[in-house]
């Protein structure tokens, strides 16, 4: 990890609520300090870059993978970062994301979602290269890449959040 | 009163006979984890997290094995904390435990033991299995995605209050637990409506209705109260 430059930092975000991000963003002033020693170089929340950059010395990977889109987004993560973190309950769990598994295929869900609670016009999405598959069962990030560091909670405590970056910061892998 | 003499874990101690491992060790100042057990219950040996090393046989669970004269028992080595995350991790794996949206979020024995066991991922795949809620009950659910079939409630209701109202049914990845040999709970007129049940429950398996996410009051405490008042109310033995 670079100790001279400052620390590659991204953020991802796949299937999940966002409440993770939320969490980070409570961090308030100290990010100001992290931002002293960390460039935000991808992130829904504090980058507008489109395509995940090469060479990352840090991710934080929140949401389960539950469609084609989180599937190949991760895969790349996992190429081009160093550390990659597992970031809350539904990147190390499924969690609510992956409520859905006992019923089978996402098909029950989305049948359940726009057509049996739907006014009578209801009709479920289909927009093939628009939007992303579903994919059966959801999974948790380290059943399909390697994954570095867990950081766990619904969303997990801001100050764990920080801990666990501080750590890495030193180029210790934080563990429970 | 016959007494043996054993060590645990370097301590050297003297209990009465027929004492179990897990109470002995209590007594000598060292918690063995376990989630089926439960003072004033008959132990079962369920759960499998109190495995202890015993020097004359391989790994024991505390619960339902006797102290006997000259034993040597380990309750903390790297094979017990292996044995003890995978127990842990294949009871998530069981079931469907979500606990961001589970009753007992925050208050849940398994929860708890997951930190305990330093169970930071699943090392397991999820078995996500199709399970029912019975709401049949006018008072409590019973939600089987988080049941964990230690039996605390089948045991309370049979051993303290005297209704057995539940029994564990079927075998393998059917098995779970049954109120009135396989009836909804509503239409069980042997239930007291006592709740005992409920209280034990180590998870967010079974519930009051009433209660919502962080508010679930579950007090294995009270059934230890509760026989200690008893046995006074009996008078002196």
């Amino acid at each position: 990890m670079n100790t001279e430059q400052r620390l590659r930092l991204a953020t991802v975000w796949l299937s999940g609520c966002s409440g993770c991000h939320m969490a980070f963003l409570d961090l308030d002033a100290w990010l100001l300090e992290l931002a002293a020693w960390a460039e935000v170089v991808y992130s829904p929340v504090a980058s507008d870059r489109k395509v995940y950059p090469d060479d990352v010395d840090v991710a934080l990977v929140e949401g389960a993978v539950a469609n084609d889109d989180n599937l190949a987004l991760l895969l790349q993560v996992r190429q081009r970062t160093r550390v990659l973190v597992s970031f809350g309950d539904c990147a190390i769990h499924t969690n609510v994301s992956g409520l859905r598994n006992p019923l089978g295929a996402a098909e029950a869900v989305l049948q359940r979602s726009y057509l049996q609670l739907a006014d009578g016009s209801g009709q479920c999405p289909h927009a093939p290269g628009l939007l992303p598959a579903l994919r059966t069962p959801v999974l948790p990030l380290h059943a399909l890449v390697p994954v570095d560091v867990y950081l766990p909670g619904c969303p997990p405590d801001p100050a764990r959040i920080r801990a666990v970056l501080e750590a890495l910061r030193r180029g210790e892998r934080p563990r429970p | 009163m016959n007494v043996c003499s054993l060590r645990i874990d370097d301590r050297a101690l003297t209990v009465a006979a027929g004492t179990s491992l897990l109470l002995a060790a209590r007594r000598a100042g060292i918690v063995i984890p376990s989630l089926c057990h439960l003072d004033g219950l008959t132990p079962v040996g369920a759960c499998r997290l109190c495995l202890v090393e015993v020097d004359t046989a391989g790994p024991l669970a505390a619960c339902v094995t006797a102290a006997a004269e000259g034993m040597r028992v380990r309750t903390d080595t790297p094979l017990l904390r292996d044995i003890r995350r995978s127990l842990v991790e294949m009871l998530f794996s069981e079931g469907n435990h979500t606990c961001a949206v589970c009753i007992a979020d925050g208050d849940c024995e398994l929860q708890t033991m997951a930190l305990r066991v330093g169970m930071d991922h699943n090392r397991l795949p999820g078995r996500f299995p199709s399970r029912t809620v019975d709401l049949s009950h006018p008072l409590f659910g019973l939600d089987h995605n988080r049941c964990i079939l230690c039996t605390r409630c089948v045991r309370v209701c049979d051993e303290v209050e005297g209704a057995h109202v539940w029994d564990v049914g079927w075998r393998g990845e059917r098995c779970r637990i049954i109120a009135g040999l396989d009836q909804p709970w509503g239409a069980v007129d042997s239930c007291s409506h006592c709740g005992k049940c409920v209280e034990v429950c180590p998870t967010g398996a079974l519930f009051h209705k009433g209660s919502c996410g962080g508010d679930h009051p579950s007090h294995p405490e009270r059934l230890a109260a509760l026989l200690r008042g008893r046995r006074r109310q009996e008078g002196p033995p």
